[in-house]
């Protein structure tokens, strides 16, 4: 669905991706790992076009989408959750929701939008018209996450979906994650978590100073000696 | 000063007031989404002047027809100075497109006086506005409850598209975070130009009503004004429409009561804005409605 070849970026003289290659399948959840400033930012933020590759390609769909502006690869469907979840603080819930459906203009499907993702997280069905700014880290996230819905998203990739939140919020942010990929939505998911990202993953990819250093299954990388001691904390099991 | 000296004064006040808030709406939402003084604001409404001068004057366009050609051609203007002067240097530092600024507004200034000529125009004043109506002792000008209603109906569709409108949310939601609209598949440039285009508009709605009250059209005529606008933006709070709103109203009614009250002080009208902004920026920076922005 998702294939980058060669993938090649610099900021300023620092080169941050030296030629990053892999392939996310369809309707699966492919993870990126790796450690603080490892490069996952950096290539998912090329793929959704709010960084210029220098050199490299890549292609959603068999289509090329290299240095397309953001707007025009959101609507091929590739839909990009931010780092840090970024909400529109200054917004209600209903109007965030409301910026991830900006073009679906027909009443009927955008209600059925609303319907799906206020199923998902009653929460925010029932605070709609509060500031997003108001909810706590954990809300969000489902808020981010419910925003991207908002986009019909064939490919959602998700920056750090637990960055920063509680481990019960981490279950359910991971959880949610599974059923949107069984709802048909193919995931490319960036962790740092990496013990729950390979648990629900189809395959992962392990980036390392701007390169892939292994790529795998989920369960494979798991019991990798090599993950198990420099992601996993070391704990066997 | 008696009961209806200071209602003879407030209507004064609240006419130029409104004039000053229409100018001050276009700054504060241009610098609420791009962080821009577009200091080439305020000669918007000398081109709007203009234009609705040659409307009437050369073409004999009715009034209504002129005033509509007027306020769409400067809204036009405003997307095409985006365009063309600020777009190019979005990435650049700040200070670059505030030099920009003004270079776009001594360039309008300056070819209205090569293109027109410097001498002042008389714009022609329709019947509909001349006249005033008198309660008791107070005597308010036809023109002044047209300057009003109109300010009052163009102030609440602005901020209805603002708030109700998908381009109104897209803007409060650029003025935020600029990356994730763009993440949300929004055109940032078309909403930057919807912004632009809503402030100039206003801008041409207040340049055709301030020759009304000040009819000589001359090319450095927007420039008074447009300091003045830039004040009230920043008192009401920069970015805040309805708080532009009333910076306006509040210099408006201070220039005014202040050479009423002092009439020997008469030559010190024009510092008042001035004063008013050290003060505001001393004090509560972020100005009245202003909320505190994490830059
Ligand atoms: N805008 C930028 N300008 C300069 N250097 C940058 C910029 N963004 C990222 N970098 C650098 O590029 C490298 C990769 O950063 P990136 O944000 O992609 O890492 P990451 O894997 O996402 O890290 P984290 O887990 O902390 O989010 C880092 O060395 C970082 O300092
Ligand atoms: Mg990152």
């Amino acid at each position: 669905m998702l294939q980058i070849e060669d993938l090649q970026v610099s900021y300023g003289g620092i080169r941050a991706l030296k030629g990053v290659s892999l392939e996310v399948g369809a309707k699966e959840i492919v993870t990126l790992l790796g450690s603080n400033g490892a490069g996952k930012s950096t290539t998912v933020r090329v793929i959704s076009g709010l960084v210029i590759a220098q050199a490299g390609n890549i292609r959603f769909e068999g289509k090329n989408i290299k240095n397309l502006p953001p707007h025009k690869i959101q609507r091929h469907g590739l839909v990009h959750i931010p780092e840090g979840r970024k909400v529109f603080a200054n917004l209600t819930i209903k109007e965030n929701l409301l910026m991830g459906a900006y073009y679906t203009r027909a009443k009927s499907e955008l209600s059925r939008l609303f319907d799906r993702v206020y199923d998902t997280f009653p929460i925010l069905s029932s605070r709609s018209q509060q500031l997003a700014g108001t909810l706590s880290g954990g809300e969000q996230q489902m808020l981010a996450i419910g925003r991207a819905l908002m986009s019909k998203p064939r490919l959602l990739i998700m920056d750090e979906p637990s960055l920063g939140l509680a481990p019960m919020v981490v279950a359910d942010v991971f959880r949610i994650v599974e059923k949107i990929r069984d709802e048909g939505v193919t995931i490319f998911l960036i962790e740092q978590n990496a013990n729950a990202a390979l648990r629900i993953a189809n395959y992962a990819f392990l980036l390392e100073n701007g390169v892939i250093s292994l790529e795998g299954p989920g369960y494979e990388l798991l019991t990798n000696p090599k993950v198990k001691q420099a992601y996993l904390g070391g704990v066997s099991e | 000063m008696d009961y209806s000296f200071a209602l003879q004064q407030l209507v004064y006040g609240l006419t130029v007031g409104c004039l000053y808030g229409l100018l001050a709406i276009g700054y504060s939402m241009v610098y609420g989404v791009l962080r821009l003084i577009n200091f080439a604001h305020g000669d918007l409404l000398m081109v709007s002047a203009y234009i609705g001068f040659f409307g009437i004057v050369i073409f004999h366009l009715p009034w209504p027809v002129s005033f509509a050609g007027a306020i769409a051609l400067t809204a036009l203007l405003g997307i095409l100075i985006d365009r063309g002067a600020y777009k190019p240097i979005r990435k650049s530092p700040r200070i670059n497109a505030l030099i920009t600024a003004i270079g776009v507004s001594f360039l309008l200034e300056n070819v209205a006086l090569v293109t027109i000529g410097g001498r002042p125009k008389s714009f022609p004043t329709p019947g509909f506005v001349s006249g005033a109506i008198v309660v008791g002792d107070v005597s308010i000008p036809t023109l002044s409850v047209w300057v009003f209603v109109v300010t009052v109906v163009l102030l609440t569709l602005c901020m209805a598209v603002v708030k109700k409108t998908r381009i109104g949310i897209a803007m409060r939601a650029l003025s935020r975070d600029m990356e994730t609209v763009m993440l949300m598949g929004v055109d940032k440039d078309r909403v930057i130009s919807f912004t632009f285009a809503l402030g100039s508009a206003l801008a041409a709605a207040g340049g055709i009503m301030w020759c009304m009250k000040y009819p000589a059209v001359e090319p450095f005529m927007g420039v008074i004004p447009g300091l003045k606008a830039f004040v009230a933006a920043v008192l009401g709070g920069i970015g805040s429409i309805s708080g532009a709103a009333m910076g306006g109203m509040i210099l408006g009614l201070a220039e005014v009561f202040i050479v009423a009250v002092q009439p020997e002080w008469s030559g010190y009208r024009d510092a008042v804005a001035f004063f008013l902004m050290i003060v505001i920026l001393l004090t509560r920076p972020t100005g009245i409605m202003g909320e505190r922005l994490p830059d």
